[in-house]
Protein backbone atom coordinates (compact mmCIF):
# COMPACT_ATOMS: atom_id res chain seq x y z
CA UNK A 1 0.00 0.00 0.00
CA UNK A 2 1.28 3.41 -0.92
CA UNK A 3 1.83 5.92 1.90
CA UNK A 4 -0.01 8.64 -0.01
CA UNK A 5 -2.52 8.03 -2.72
CA UNK A 6 -4.17 10.95 -4.49
CA UNK A 7 -7.05 9.66 -6.62
CA UNK A 8 -8.37 11.80 -9.46
CA UNK A 9 -8.90 15.00 -7.50
CA UNK A 10 -10.72 17.99 -8.96
CA UNK A 11 -10.24 21.23 -7.02
CA UNK A 12 -11.87 24.57 -7.76
CA UNK A 13 -11.21 28.17 -6.74
CA UNK A 14 -14.76 29.45 -6.99
CA UNK A 15 -15.60 28.62 -10.60
CA UNK A 16 -12.01 28.16 -11.72
CA UNK A 17 -11.27 24.52 -12.35
CA UNK A 18 -7.70 24.40 -10.98
CA UNK A 19 -7.06 20.67 -10.77
CA UNK A 20 -8.56 18.52 -13.50
CA UNK A 21 -8.13 15.02 -12.17
CA UNK A 22 -4.75 14.71 -10.49
CA UNK A 23 -3.59 11.25 -9.39
CA UNK A 24 -0.32 10.86 -7.54
CA UNK A 25 1.06 8.03 -5.44
CA UNK A 26 3.99 8.26 -3.06
CA UNK A 27 5.54 5.08 -1.67
CA UNK A 28 7.10 5.00 1.76
CA UNK A 29 10.71 6.18 1.74
CA UNK A 30 10.50 7.92 -1.63
CA UNK A 31 11.18 11.44 -2.76
CA UNK A 32 8.61 12.35 -5.40
CA UNK A 33 8.76 15.63 -7.31
CA UNK A 34 5.91 17.48 -8.96
CA UNK A 35 7.33 19.83 -11.54
CA UNK A 36 5.65 22.32 -13.83
CA UNK A 37 5.43 25.99 -14.65
CA UNK A 38 3.50 28.80 -12.96
CA UNK A 39 -0.18 28.05 -12.58
CA UNK A 40 0.24 24.36 -13.36
CA UNK A 41 -1.54 23.43 -10.12
CA UNK A 42 1.45 22.29 -8.06
CA UNK A 43 0.67 24.39 -5.00
CA UNK A 44 -3.06 23.68 -5.32
CA UNK A 45 -2.28 19.96 -5.25
CA UNK A 46 -0.30 20.35 -2.02
CA UNK A 47 -2.96 22.56 -0.44
CA UNK A 48 -5.60 19.96 -1.30
CA UNK A 49 -3.55 17.14 0.21
CA UNK A 50 -2.93 19.18 3.37
CA UNK A 51 -6.64 19.90 3.83
CA UNK A 52 -6.50 23.68 3.28
CA UNK A 53 -8.59 23.14 0.15
CA UNK A 54 -11.32 20.54 -0.33
CA UNK A 55 -11.49 18.65 -3.63
CA UNK A 56 -14.90 18.72 -5.29
CA UNK A 57 -14.40 15.11 -6.36
CA UNK A 58 -11.75 12.47 -5.90
CA UNK A 59 -10.04 11.61 -2.65
CA UNK A 60 -6.74 11.55 -0.82
CA UNK A 61 -5.70 8.41 1.07
CA UNK A 62 -2.93 8.52 3.63
CA UNK A 63 -1.74 5.10 4.82
CA UNK A 64 -5.00 3.80 3.42
CA UNK A 65 -7.20 6.26 5.33
CA UNK A 66 -9.45 8.75 3.53
CA UNK A 67 -8.44 12.25 4.65
CA UNK A 68 -11.61 14.03 3.52
CA UNK A 69 -13.21 13.70 6.96
CA UNK A 70 -10.34 15.60 8.61
CA UNK A 71 -9.63 19.31 8.75
CA UNK A 72 -6.19 20.76 8.06
CA UNK A 73 -5.16 20.95 11.73
CA UNK A 74 -5.83 17.24 12.29
CA UNK A 75 -3.32 16.11 9.69
CA UNK A 76 -0.14 16.92 11.62
CA UNK A 77 -1.06 14.35 14.23
CA UNK A 78 -1.59 11.83 11.41
CA UNK A 79 2.02 12.38 10.31
CA UNK A 80 1.78 14.91 7.49
CA UNK A 81 3.81 18.12 7.75
CA UNK A 82 4.16 20.93 5.26
CA UNK A 83 6.90 23.38 4.39
CA UNK A 84 4.67 26.02 2.82
CA UNK A 85 5.28 28.16 -0.23
CA UNK A 86 7.23 31.31 0.61
CA UNK A 87 8.37 29.60 3.83
CA UNK A 88 5.48 30.88 5.94
CA UNK A 89 7.45 31.33 9.12
CA UNK A 90 5.72 33.31 11.87
CA UNK A 91 7.67 36.54 11.43
CA UNK A 92 6.94 37.98 14.88
CA UNK A 93 7.65 34.77 16.77
CA UNK A 94 11.20 33.84 17.76
CA UNK A 95 13.03 30.99 16.06
CA UNK A 96 12.50 28.67 19.02
CA UNK A 97 8.81 29.64 19.27
CA UNK A 98 8.40 28.81 15.57
CA UNK A 99 9.98 25.42 16.15
CA UNK A 100 7.73 24.94 19.18
CA UNK A 101 4.67 25.54 17.01
CA UNK A 102 5.85 22.70 14.77
CA UNK A 103 5.48 20.38 17.74
CA UNK A 104 2.18 21.98 18.82
CA UNK A 105 0.14 18.76 18.86
CA UNK A 106 2.74 16.82 20.84
CA UNK A 107 2.96 16.48 24.60
CA UNK A 108 6.03 14.22 24.93
CA UNK A 109 8.54 16.67 26.37
CA UNK A 110 11.52 14.33 25.99
CA UNK A 111 10.70 13.52 22.39
CA UNK A 112 10.31 17.20 21.57
CA UNK A 113 13.66 18.03 23.17
CA UNK A 114 15.26 15.21 21.20
CA UNK A 115 13.82 16.47 17.91
CA UNK A 116 14.83 20.04 18.73
CA UNK A 117 18.40 18.81 19.17
CA UNK A 118 18.18 16.98 15.85
CA UNK A 119 16.89 20.11 14.07
CA UNK A 120 19.64 22.23 15.61
CA UNK A 121 22.20 19.65 14.48
CA UNK A 122 20.78 19.76 10.96
CA UNK A 123 20.69 23.58 10.97
CA UNK A 124 23.27 24.95 13.44
CA UNK A 125 22.40 28.45 12.23
CA UNK A 126 18.98 28.14 13.84
CA UNK A 127 20.48 27.33 17.23
CA UNK A 128 22.65 30.44 17.06
CA UNK A 129 19.56 32.54 16.37
CA UNK A 130 17.03 30.76 18.55
CA UNK A 131 15.92 33.91 20.38
CA UNK A 132 15.84 36.09 17.29
CA UNK A 133 12.51 37.06 15.77
CA UNK A 134 11.97 34.99 12.59
CA UNK A 135 11.12 38.05 10.47
CA UNK A 136 14.72 39.26 10.82
CA UNK A 137 16.25 36.07 9.37
CA UNK A 138 17.60 35.90 5.82
CA UNK A 139 15.64 34.02 3.16
CA UNK A 140 17.86 30.95 3.44
CA UNK A 141 17.59 30.90 7.23
CA UNK A 142 13.82 31.23 6.99
CA UNK A 143 13.74 28.24 4.66
CA UNK A 144 15.80 26.26 7.17
CA UNK A 145 13.40 27.35 9.90
CA UNK A 146 10.36 26.27 7.87
CA UNK A 147 11.97 22.88 7.27
CA UNK A 148 13.06 22.52 10.88
CA UNK A 149 9.59 23.48 12.08
CA UNK A 150 8.02 20.80 9.89
CA UNK A 151 10.53 18.24 11.20
CA UNK A 152 9.48 19.08 14.76
CA UNK A 153 6.22 17.21 14.23
CA UNK A 154 8.23 14.05 13.42
CA UNK A 155 6.29 13.54 10.19
CA UNK A 156 6.16 10.38 8.12
CA UNK A 157 5.30 12.47 5.04
CA UNK A 158 6.81 15.89 4.38
CA UNK A 159 5.17 18.12 1.78
CA UNK A 160 7.50 20.81 0.47
CA UNK A 161 6.33 23.71 -1.65
CA UNK A 162 9.09 25.43 -3.69
CA UNK A 163 11.92 25.18 -1.16
CA UNK A 164 14.34 26.78 -3.64
CA UNK A 165 12.22 29.86 -4.32
CA UNK A 166 14.18 33.10 -4.15
CA UNK A 167 17.37 31.54 -2.80
CA UNK A 168 20.94 31.95 -4.05
CA UNK A 169 22.28 28.92 -5.98
CA UNK A 170 24.68 27.94 -3.18
CA UNK A 171 21.82 27.85 -0.71
CA UNK A 172 19.65 25.89 -3.12
CA UNK A 173 22.35 23.19 -3.23
CA UNK A 174 22.51 23.14 0.57
CA UNK A 175 18.73 22.92 0.93
CA UNK A 176 18.53 20.00 -1.51
CA UNK A 177 21.37 18.23 0.30
CA UNK A 178 19.34 18.55 3.47
CA UNK A 179 16.23 17.24 1.73
CA UNK A 180 18.16 14.10 0.77
CA UNK A 181 19.49 13.79 4.29
CA UNK A 182 16.02 14.07 5.83
CA UNK A 183 14.81 11.43 3.37
CA UNK A 184 17.66 9.07 4.24
CA UNK A 185 16.68 9.33 7.90
CA UNK A 186 13.34 7.83 6.89
CA UNK A 187 10.96 10.68 6.01
CA UNK A 188 8.98 10.34 2.78
CA UNK A 189 8.95 13.56 0.77
CA UNK A 190 6.59 15.02 -1.80
CA UNK A 191 8.31 17.98 -3.37
CA UNK A 192 6.84 20.70 -5.57
CA UNK A 193 9.39 22.66 -7.58
CA UNK A 194 9.84 25.02 -10.49
CA UNK A 195 13.55 24.25 -10.38
CA UNK A 196 13.06 21.00 -12.31
CA UNK A 197 16.78 20.38 -12.60
CA UNK A 198 17.33 20.15 -8.83
CA UNK A 199 14.00 18.49 -8.18
CA UNK A 200 14.68 15.62 -10.56
CA UNK A 201 18.21 15.21 -9.30
CA UNK A 202 17.13 14.35 -5.73
CA UNK A 203 13.85 12.59 -6.55
CA UNK A 204 13.18 8.94 -7.21
CA UNK A 205 10.14 9.63 -9.32
CA UNK A 206 8.49 12.66 -10.81
CA UNK A 207 5.24 13.98 -12.24
CA UNK A 208 4.95 16.81 -14.74
CA UNK A 209 1.94 19.08 -14.34
CA UNK A 210 0.50 21.42 -16.91
CA UNK A 211 -2.66 23.53 -16.41
CA UNK A 212 -4.13 21.26 -13.79
CA UNK A 213 -3.33 17.95 -15.42
CA UNK A 214 -0.53 15.42 -15.22
CA UNK A 215 1.05 15.12 -18.64
CA UNK A 216 3.96 12.84 -17.75
CA UNK A 217 5.05 10.57 -14.95
CA UNK A 218 8.11 8.39 -14.74
CA UNK A 219 11.24 7.71 -12.75
CA UNK A 220 13.35 10.82 -12.22
CA UNK A 221 16.14 9.50 -14.45
CA UNK A 222 13.80 8.82 -17.34
CA UNK A 223 12.17 12.24 -16.96
CA UNK A 224 15.55 13.93 -17.11
CA UNK A 225 16.11 12.21 -20.47
CA UNK A 226 12.63 12.98 -21.80
CA UNK A 227 12.80 15.45 -24.72
CA UNK A 228 9.64 17.35 -23.67
CA UNK A 229 10.95 17.81 -20.15
CA UNK A 230 14.38 18.78 -21.38
CA UNK A 231 12.93 21.38 -23.67
CA UNK A 232 10.24 22.86 -21.44
CA UNK A 233 11.70 22.55 -17.96
CA UNK A 234 15.43 21.90 -18.12
CA UNK A 235 16.27 24.45 -20.79
CA UNK A 236 18.06 21.90 -22.96
CA UNK A 237 17.37 22.25 -26.71
CA UNK B 1 3.38 81.99 -9.71
CA UNK B 2 -0.09 80.73 -10.47
CA UNK B 3 1.33 77.26 -10.80
CA UNK B 4 2.93 77.51 -7.41
CA UNK B 5 -0.28 78.65 -5.80
CA UNK B 6 -2.00 75.52 -7.08
CA UNK B 7 0.59 73.32 -5.45
CA UNK B 8 -0.48 74.27 -1.93
CA UNK B 9 -1.91 71.23 -0.28
CA UNK B 10 -5.02 72.58 1.46
CA UNK B 11 -5.61 69.51 3.56
CA UNK B 12 -2.00 69.52 4.71
CA UNK B 13 -2.25 73.21 5.51
CA UNK B 14 -5.44 72.69 7.49
CA UNK B 15 -3.86 69.84 9.45
CA UNK B 16 -0.85 71.98 10.30
CA UNK B 17 -3.08 74.83 11.47
CA UNK B 18 -5.19 72.39 13.45
CA UNK B 19 -2.12 70.94 15.11
CA UNK B 20 -0.76 74.40 15.89
CA UNK B 21 -4.14 75.51 17.29
CA UNK B 22 -4.28 72.52 19.64
CA UNK B 23 -0.77 73.17 20.89
CA UNK B 24 -1.53 76.87 21.42
CA UNK B 25 -4.69 76.06 23.38
CA UNK B 26 -2.94 73.50 25.56
CA UNK B 27 0.07 75.73 26.23
CA UNK B 28 -2.05 78.81 26.84
CA UNK B 29 -4.36 76.92 29.20
CA UNK B 30 -1.45 75.44 31.10
CA UNK B 31 0.38 78.73 31.46
CA UNK B 32 -2.78 80.52 32.55
CA UNK B 33 -3.40 77.80 35.12
CA UNK B 34 0.08 77.44 36.57
CA UNK B 35 1.49 80.96 36.34
CA UNK B 36 -1.46 83.32 36.17
CA UNK B 37 -3.46 81.51 38.82
CA UNK B 38 -6.69 81.14 36.85
CA UNK B 39 -9.43 78.99 38.37
CA UNK B 40 -9.07 76.96 41.56
CA UNK B 41 -5.72 76.87 43.28
CA UNK B 42 -4.38 73.32 43.54
CA UNK B 43 -1.58 72.13 45.76
CA UNK B 44 0.98 69.50 44.78
CA UNK B 45 -1.07 67.01 46.79
CA UNK B 46 -4.11 67.74 44.66
CA UNK B 47 -2.13 67.14 41.50
CA UNK B 48 -0.87 63.83 42.85
CA UNK B 49 -4.43 62.92 43.67
CA UNK B 50 -5.50 63.70 40.11
CA UNK B 51 -2.66 61.54 38.86
CA UNK B 52 -3.60 58.62 41.12
CA UNK B 53 -7.25 58.89 40.15
CA UNK B 54 -6.21 58.94 36.50
CA UNK B 55 -3.97 55.91 36.83
CA UNK B 56 -6.66 53.99 38.64
CA UNK B 57 -9.30 54.86 36.04
CA UNK B 58 -6.74 54.17 33.31
CA UNK B 59 -6.03 50.71 34.66
CA UNK B 60 -9.71 49.83 34.12
CA UNK B 61 -9.53 51.18 30.57
CA UNK B 62 -6.39 49.13 30.03
CA UNK B 63 -8.10 45.89 31.09
CA UNK B 64 -11.02 46.50 28.73
CA UNK B 65 -8.74 47.71 25.93
CA UNK B 66 -6.94 44.35 25.95
CA UNK B 67 -10.12 42.66 24.74
CA UNK B 68 -10.32 44.95 21.72
CA UNK B 69 -6.66 44.54 20.93
CA UNK B 70 -6.58 40.74 21.28
CA UNK B 71 -9.56 40.24 19.00
CA UNK B 72 -8.26 42.79 16.52
CA UNK B 73 -4.92 41.02 16.55
CA UNK B 74 -6.37 37.69 15.41
CA UNK B 75 -9.39 38.76 13.32
CA UNK B 76 -8.70 42.37 12.24
CA UNK B 77 -12.13 43.11 13.54
CA UNK B 78 -13.30 45.75 16.03
CA UNK B 79 -15.55 43.88 18.40
CA UNK B 80 -17.97 46.64 19.35
CA UNK B 81 -19.90 44.25 21.59
CA UNK B 82 -16.91 44.05 23.94
CA UNK B 83 -18.36 46.74 26.25
CA UNK B 84 -21.39 44.47 26.66
CA UNK B 85 -19.22 41.53 27.74
CA UNK B 86 -17.98 43.89 30.47
CA UNK B 87 -21.54 44.85 31.45
CA UNK B 88 -23.01 41.33 31.34
CA UNK B 89 -20.59 39.84 33.86
CA UNK B 90 -20.74 42.82 36.19
CA UNK B 91 -24.52 43.09 36.30
CA UNK B 92 -25.03 39.38 36.86
CA UNK B 93 -22.37 39.17 39.56
CA UNK B 94 -23.70 42.29 41.28
CA UNK B 95 -27.29 41.07 41.42
CA UNK B 96 -26.71 37.41 42.19
CA UNK B 97 -23.54 37.52 44.29
CA UNK B 98 -22.45 40.97 45.47
CA UNK B 99 -25.81 42.22 46.78
CA UNK B 100 -26.83 38.98 48.57
CA UNK B 101 -23.35 38.59 50.09
CA UNK B 102 -23.43 42.21 51.22
CA UNK B 103 -26.95 41.91 52.68
CA UNK B 104 -26.00 38.82 54.69
CA UNK B 105 -22.91 40.56 56.04
CA UNK B 106 -20.58 37.93 54.53
CA UNK B 107 -18.85 40.44 52.29
CA UNK B 108 -17.72 42.56 55.22
CA UNK B 109 -16.69 39.56 57.31
CA UNK B 110 -14.72 37.81 54.56
CA UNK B 111 -14.00 40.54 52.00
CA UNK B 112 -11.33 38.57 50.13
CA UNK B 113 -13.37 35.39 49.65
CA UNK B 114 -16.43 37.47 48.85
CA UNK B 115 -14.63 39.53 46.23
CA UNK B 116 -13.10 36.41 44.67
CA UNK B 117 -16.57 34.86 44.38
CA UNK B 118 -17.89 38.04 42.74
CA UNK B 119 -14.94 38.15 40.34
CA UNK B 120 -15.26 34.49 39.36
CA UNK B 121 -18.97 34.83 38.61
CA UNK B 122 -18.38 38.03 36.61
CA UNK B 123 -15.62 36.37 34.58
CA UNK B 124 -17.66 33.23 33.91
CA UNK B 125 -20.67 35.24 32.70
CA UNK B 126 -18.57 37.59 30.57
CA UNK B 127 -16.73 34.68 29.00
CA UNK B 128 -19.97 32.79 28.30
CA UNK B 129 -21.56 35.82 26.65
CA UNK B 130 -18.40 36.35 24.57
CA UNK B 131 -18.19 32.73 23.44
CA UNK B 132 -21.86 32.69 22.51
CA UNK B 133 -21.55 35.95 20.56
CA UNK B 134 -18.46 34.72 18.72
CA UNK B 135 -20.03 31.40 17.82
CA UNK B 136 -23.41 32.73 16.73
CA UNK B 137 -22.71 36.18 15.33
CA UNK B 138 -19.06 36.27 14.20
CA UNK B 139 -17.81 32.83 13.22
CA UNK B 140 -20.30 32.23 10.39
CA UNK B 141 -19.21 35.58 8.91
CA UNK B 142 -15.47 35.04 9.14
CA UNK B 143 -15.01 34.98 5.37
CA UNK B 144 -17.44 37.85 4.74
CA UNK B 145 -16.19 41.35 3.82
CA UNK B 146 -14.83 43.22 6.80
CA UNK B 147 -17.75 45.62 7.10
CA UNK B 148 -20.18 42.75 7.74
CA UNK B 149 -18.85 41.52 11.13
CA UNK B 150 -18.52 45.17 12.19
CA UNK B 151 -22.25 45.68 11.65
CA UNK B 152 -23.05 42.39 13.38
CA UNK B 153 -20.93 43.51 16.32
CA UNK B 154 -22.97 46.68 16.70
CA UNK B 155 -26.13 44.55 16.45
CA UNK B 156 -24.80 42.15 19.09
CA UNK B 157 -23.99 45.11 21.31
CA UNK B 158 -27.61 46.34 21.23
CA UNK B 159 -28.89 42.79 21.62
CA UNK B 160 -27.02 42.28 24.88
CA UNK B 161 -27.83 45.76 26.23
CA UNK B 162 -31.55 45.29 25.89
CA UNK B 163 -31.42 41.63 26.79
CA UNK B 164 -29.97 42.62 30.17
CA UNK B 165 -32.27 45.63 30.48
CA UNK B 166 -35.19 43.24 30.03
CA UNK B 167 -33.76 40.73 32.47
CA UNK B 168 -32.75 43.07 35.31
CA UNK B 169 -34.62 46.30 34.58
CA UNK B 170 -33.14 49.52 33.30
CA UNK B 171 -32.63 51.31 36.62
CA UNK B 172 -29.32 51.86 38.37
CA UNK B 173 -28.37 49.03 40.68
CA UNK B 174 -26.10 49.92 43.61
CA UNK B 175 -22.83 48.03 43.92
CA UNK B 176 -22.14 47.32 47.61
CA UNK B 177 -19.46 49.27 49.40
CA UNK B 178 -16.76 47.25 51.11
CA UNK B 179 -16.06 48.40 54.65
CA UNK B 180 -12.38 47.51 54.35
CA UNK B 181 -11.99 49.78 51.34
CA UNK B 182 -13.44 52.85 53.05
CA UNK B 183 -11.03 55.70 53.63
CA UNK B 184 -7.50 56.21 52.47
CA UNK B 185 -3.92 55.18 53.12
CA UNK B 186 -1.39 57.91 53.82
CA UNK B 187 1.90 57.29 52.06
CA UNK B 188 4.54 60.02 52.28
CA UNK B 189 1.95 62.63 53.17
CA UNK B 190 -0.17 61.80 50.14
CA UNK B 191 -3.61 60.28 50.47
CA UNK B 192 -4.33 57.19 48.44
CA UNK B 193 -8.00 56.27 48.42
CA UNK B 194 -8.08 52.58 49.24
CA UNK B 195 -10.50 51.70 46.46
CA UNK B 196 -8.34 53.35 43.84
CA UNK B 197 -5.18 51.71 45.09
CA UNK B 198 -6.80 48.26 45.15
CA UNK B 199 -8.24 48.74 41.67
CA UNK B 200 -4.86 49.73 40.33
CA UNK B 201 -3.02 46.84 41.98
CA UNK B 202 -5.61 44.31 40.82
CA UNK B 203 -5.44 45.62 37.26
CA UNK B 204 -1.68 45.54 37.13
CA UNK B 205 -1.67 41.93 38.39
CA UNK B 206 -4.15 40.98 35.67
CA UNK B 207 -2.13 42.81 33.00
CA UNK B 208 1.08 41.04 33.98
CA UNK B 209 -0.75 37.70 34.13
CA UNK B 210 -2.15 38.22 30.66
CA UNK B 211 1.23 39.23 29.27
CA UNK B 212 2.80 36.06 30.65
CA UNK B 213 -0.07 33.99 29.25
CA UNK B 214 0.34 35.43 25.75
CA UNK B 215 4.12 35.52 25.64
CA UNK B 216 5.15 32.46 27.62
CA UNK B 217 2.56 29.70 27.29
CA UNK B 218 1.95 27.37 24.38
CA UNK B 219 -1.66 28.54 24.00
CA UNK B 220 -0.53 32.17 24.04
CA UNK B 221 2.06 31.45 21.37
CA UNK B 222 -0.63 29.72 19.31
CA UNK B 223 -2.78 32.88 19.60
CA UNK B 224 0.13 34.92 18.23
CA UNK B 225 0.67 32.36 15.45
CA UNK B 226 -3.01 32.50 14.45
CA UNK B 227 -2.80 36.30 14.47
CA UNK B 228 -0.02 36.10 11.89
CA UNK B 229 -1.34 33.46 9.52
CA UNK B 230 -4.37 31.24 10.03
CA UNK B 231 -3.59 28.78 7.22
CA UNK B 232 -0.03 28.17 8.34
CA UNK B 233 -1.21 27.89 11.94
CA UNK B 234 -3.66 25.18 10.85
CA UNK B 235 -0.82 23.35 9.08
CA UNK B 236 1.01 23.31 12.43
CA UNK B 237 -1.93 21.46 13.92
CA UNK B 238 -3.40 24.49 15.68
CA UNK B 239 -7.20 24.43 15.81
CA UNK B 240 -7.80 27.96 14.55
CA UNK B 241 -11.48 28.20 15.54
CA UNK B 242 -10.72 27.03 19.05
CA UNK B 243 -7.81 29.46 19.37
CA UNK B 244 -10.03 32.34 18.27
CA UNK B 245 -12.59 31.31 20.91
CA UNK B 246 -9.83 31.30 23.53
CA UNK B 247 -8.84 34.80 22.42
CA UNK B 248 -12.40 36.06 22.88
CA UNK B 249 -12.63 34.29 26.23
CA UNK B 250 -9.38 35.83 27.46
CA UNK B 251 -10.49 39.34 26.54
CA UNK B 252 -13.88 38.78 28.12
CA UNK B 253 -12.37 37.47 31.36
CA UNK B 254 -10.34 40.69 31.60
CA UNK B 255 -13.52 42.67 30.91
CA UNK B 256 -15.34 40.78 33.69
CA UNK B 257 -12.66 41.78 36.21
CA UNK B 258 -12.64 45.35 34.88
CA UNK B 259 -16.42 45.52 35.39
CA UNK B 260 -16.20 44.59 39.06
CA UNK B 261 -13.38 47.09 39.61
CA UNK B 262 -15.57 49.69 37.88
CA UNK B 263 -18.38 48.75 40.28
CA UNK B 264 -16.07 49.26 43.27
CA UNK B 265 -15.14 52.75 42.08
CA UNK B 266 -18.50 54.03 40.80
CA UNK B 267 -20.70 51.92 43.10
CA UNK B 268 -23.51 51.52 40.60
CA UNK B 269 -24.17 49.35 37.58
CA UNK B 270 -26.82 49.23 34.86
CA UNK B 271 -27.46 47.81 31.41
CA UNK B 272 -25.80 50.67 29.55
CA UNK B 273 -22.67 50.82 31.72
CA UNK B 274 -20.59 49.10 29.03
CA UNK B 275 -21.09 51.73 26.38
CA UNK B 276 -18.92 54.65 27.46
CA UNK B 277 -16.11 52.59 29.06
CA UNK B 278 -16.19 50.39 25.94
CA UNK B 279 -15.70 53.33 23.60
CA UNK B 280 -13.07 54.83 25.89
CA UNK B 281 -11.19 51.55 26.05
CA UNK B 282 -11.38 51.28 22.28
CA UNK B 283 -9.87 54.77 22.17
CA UNK B 284 -7.16 53.60 24.55
CA UNK B 285 -6.44 50.58 22.35
CA UNK B 286 -6.11 52.77 19.26
CA UNK B 287 -4.06 55.28 21.24
CA UNK B 288 -1.55 52.62 22.25
CA UNK B 289 -1.59 50.92 18.86
CA UNK B 290 -4.36 48.44 18.22
CA UNK B 291 -3.18 44.84 18.04
CA UNK B 292 -0.38 45.49 20.54
CA UNK B 293 -0.83 44.21 24.10
CA UNK B 294 1.60 46.59 25.80
CA UNK B 295 0.04 49.29 23.60
CA UNK B 296 -3.41 48.63 25.07
CA UNK B 297 -2.04 48.87 28.61
CA UNK B 298 -0.09 52.05 27.92
CA UNK B 299 -3.01 53.56 26.00
CA UNK B 300 -5.35 52.84 28.91
CA UNK B 301 -3.14 54.48 31.52
CA UNK B 302 -2.38 57.38 29.20
CA UNK B 303 -6.06 58.05 28.56
CA UNK B 304 -6.96 57.77 32.24
CA UNK B 305 -4.26 60.22 33.30
CA UNK B 306 -5.05 62.61 30.47
CA UNK B 307 -8.72 62.67 31.41
CA UNK B 308 -7.93 63.29 35.06
CA UNK B 309 -5.24 65.94 34.63
CA UNK B 310 -6.37 67.50 31.36
CA UNK B 311 -9.43 69.40 32.56
CA UNK B 312 -7.81 71.12 35.56
CA UNK B 313 -4.58 71.72 33.70
CA UNK B 314 -5.60 72.95 30.23
CA UNK B 315 -9.24 73.83 30.51
CA UNK B 316 -9.69 75.60 33.83
CA UNK B 317 -6.97 78.04 32.85
CA UNK B 318 -8.99 78.98 29.79
CA UNK B 319 -11.84 80.00 32.06
CA UNK B 320 -14.17 77.19 30.99
CA UNK B 321 -16.68 76.79 33.80
CA UNK B 322 -17.60 73.09 33.86
CA UNK B 323 -14.21 71.85 32.81
CA UNK B 324 -14.61 68.42 34.40
CA UNK B 325 -17.62 67.77 32.22
CA UNK B 326 -15.24 68.08 29.31
CA UNK B 327 -13.12 65.05 30.10
CA UNK B 328 -14.96 63.03 27.47
CA UNK B 329 -14.25 65.80 24.98
CA UNK B 330 -10.58 65.41 25.79
CA UNK B 331 -10.74 61.65 25.33
CA UNK B 332 -12.35 61.81 21.93
CA UNK B 333 -10.28 64.78 20.77
CA UNK B 334 -7.29 62.60 21.51
CA UNK B 335 -8.79 59.77 19.47
CA UNK B 336 -9.23 62.08 16.50
CA UNK B 337 -5.73 63.53 16.91
CA UNK B 338 -4.17 60.08 17.10
CA UNK B 339 -6.05 58.90 14.04
CA UNK B 340 -4.88 61.95 12.11
CA UNK B 341 -1.29 62.25 13.21
CA UNK B 342 -0.23 58.82 14.39
CA UNK B 343 -2.61 56.19 13.04
CA UNK B 344 -0.36 53.38 14.25
CA UNK B 345 -0.72 54.55 17.87
CA UNK B 346 1.95 55.15 20.50
CA UNK B 347 3.82 51.88 19.99
CA UNK B 348 1.79 50.13 17.31
CA UNK B 349 2.73 49.17 13.79
CA UNK B 350 1.24 50.95 10.81
CA UNK B 351 -2.15 49.47 10.03
CA UNK B 352 -1.48 49.68 6.32
CA UNK B 353 1.54 47.42 6.64
CA UNK B 354 -0.46 44.67 8.24
CA UNK B 355 -2.17 42.40 5.83
CA UNK B 356 -5.89 42.54 6.19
Amino acid sequence: MALLEVNDIHTYYGNIHALKGISVTVEEGEIVSLIGGNGAGKTTTLRTISGLLQPRSGNVLFAGEDLSKYRAHHLVAKGIAMVPEGRGVFARLSVSENLGMGAYHRNDKDGIAEDLERVYKLFPRLEERQNQVAGTLSGGEQQMLAMGRAMMSRPSLLLMDEPSMGLAPVLVEAIFDTIEEINKEGTTILLVEQNAHMALQVAHRGYVLQTGEIILSNSAQELQKDPTVQKAYLGIE
Amino acid sequence: MAQRFKDIDYIGLFLWLFRAAIIVIVVWGTVAKLFLGQGNAYTTKDWINFLVAGLSQGSIFALIALGYTLVYGVLFMINFAHGEFFMAGTMTATIFVALPLSASGFLDKHPVIGMLAILVVAMVVSVSVALLTERVAYRPLRRAPRLVPLITAIGASFFWQYFFAGLFGSGLIPFPELAVLRGAWMIGGVEFLKTRAVVMIASVIMLIGLYIFIMRTKTGTAIRAVAEDKDIAALMGIDVDRTISITFATGAAMAGVAGILYGLVFRQVNFIMGFVPGIKAFTAAVLGGIGSIPGAAIGGFFLGVFEAIGPPLFLEGLGIPGSHQLKDVIAFTMLVLVLIFRPQGIIGERLAEKKA
